[in-house]
């Protein structure tokens, strides 16, 4: 399995994820990604509203949200929250790439774009570059995986 | 049917397979197919309509999908009905989501629909007219295998076309 630099907050605390997708399974593979960052998950969605609410009751420090969803879709989702927390941080996660697809999720808010299957390597490059204009996270890796609740 | 539709579908299904199973795939065999669908396995239906139009279905046993359910989540899954199910929706979605963006970026519109899951013992009817490639993948979960019917429909490009034309 590839290892990777934890990715922490400036506080070196683990970095906090929604993970935002209809599918258990998708939302489990990218939980996978995420513990071999070194982050921590905050919470989990199914559909866009509930992401909402699970932002408004997590304070995430990332967003990865699918945009095919039932109930409301994630690029409406991103609408919202941005417009709430102008700061929020979200990765679009998903299937369709199209660039129409991919323009009106960063028109929105949305800040960075992967597609699915998510190979680690890039999801861990997006959240690095993601993470270098958060003021309150560290972009820059300091320890490997696992290696800094030592 | 023309092989330039049908291409975009196998790449991605190969590389969805490959990527999510962090594994070599193969594709065993290509054949055609002027009949009724009979299901292997479990089997997700997309409809495409629009510049292009038909449909791509992909197909697995249900011992295939719960490995590739486990695979996904990093443990073993309970099996069940419902985990094949989402599975083999999730599948689907990623090779069509992939494909169909290459197809959208070389300038063809159309509407993708959600799948449709058939788990019964009924046939999975084409339309009267097409034929379909029937391809078999082979995993390292077992085989999977992909039912593509597509078209053009030039009639539509080239309304929109001359539309367009009109427009400007």
């Amino acid at each position: 399995m590839q290892q990777f630099a934890a990715l922490l907050r400036k506080d070196n605390q683990p970095v906090r994820y929604l993970v935002v997708d209809d599918s258990v399974f998708a939302r489990k593979n990218i939980i996978k990604m995420i513990e071999m960052f070194g982050g921590e998950v905050a919470g989990e969605a199914g559909d866009g509203l509930t992401a909402i609410a699970e932002f408004n009751r997590t304070k995430p420090d990332i967003v990865l949200m699918d945009i095919t969803m039932p109930q409301m879709e994630g690029i409406e989702a991103v609408e919202r929250i941005v417009r709430q927390h102008p700061d929020a941080r979200i990765v679009m996660v998903s299937s369709v790439g199209y660039q129409e697809n991919i323009l009106a999720a960063l028109q929105k808010g949305a800040k960075h774009f992967v597609q699915k299957p998510v190979k680690p390597e890039v999801l861990y490059e997006i959240l690095r570059y993601v993470l270098s204009d958060d003021p309150n996270a560290a972009g820059a890796p300091v320890a490997f995986a696992g290696e800094h609740r030592a | 049917m023309r092989m330039e539709l049908i291409q975009p579908f196998i790449n991605a299904a190969d590389a969805v397979f490959a990527e999510s199973l962090q594994s070599p795939t193969k594709i065993l065999d290509l054949s055609m197919d002027e009949n009724t669908y009979r299901r292997k396995g479990v089997a997700a239906l997309i409809a495409i309509k629009g510049d292009i139009e038909g449909r791509v279905i992909l197909d697995l046993s249900p011992e295939v999908a719960m490995k590739v359910a486990s695979h996904l989540a990093g443990e073993a899954v309970p099996s069940s009905d419902q985990v094949v199910r989402e599975t083999v929706c999730e599948l689907a979605n990623m090779v069509i989501g992939n494909s169909v963006t290459l197809l959208n970026d070389q300038g063809f519109r159309f509407k993708v629909f959600p799948p449709e899951i058939h788990m019964n013992e009924e046939g999975l009817s084409g339309s009267a007219d097409t034929e379909a490639m029937v391809i078999a993948i082979e995993t390292p979960c077992g085989q999977a295998y992909l039912n593509i019917s597509m078209h053009y429909l030039h009639r539509r490009r080239n309304e929109r076309d001359s539309a367009a034309m009109s427009v400007d």
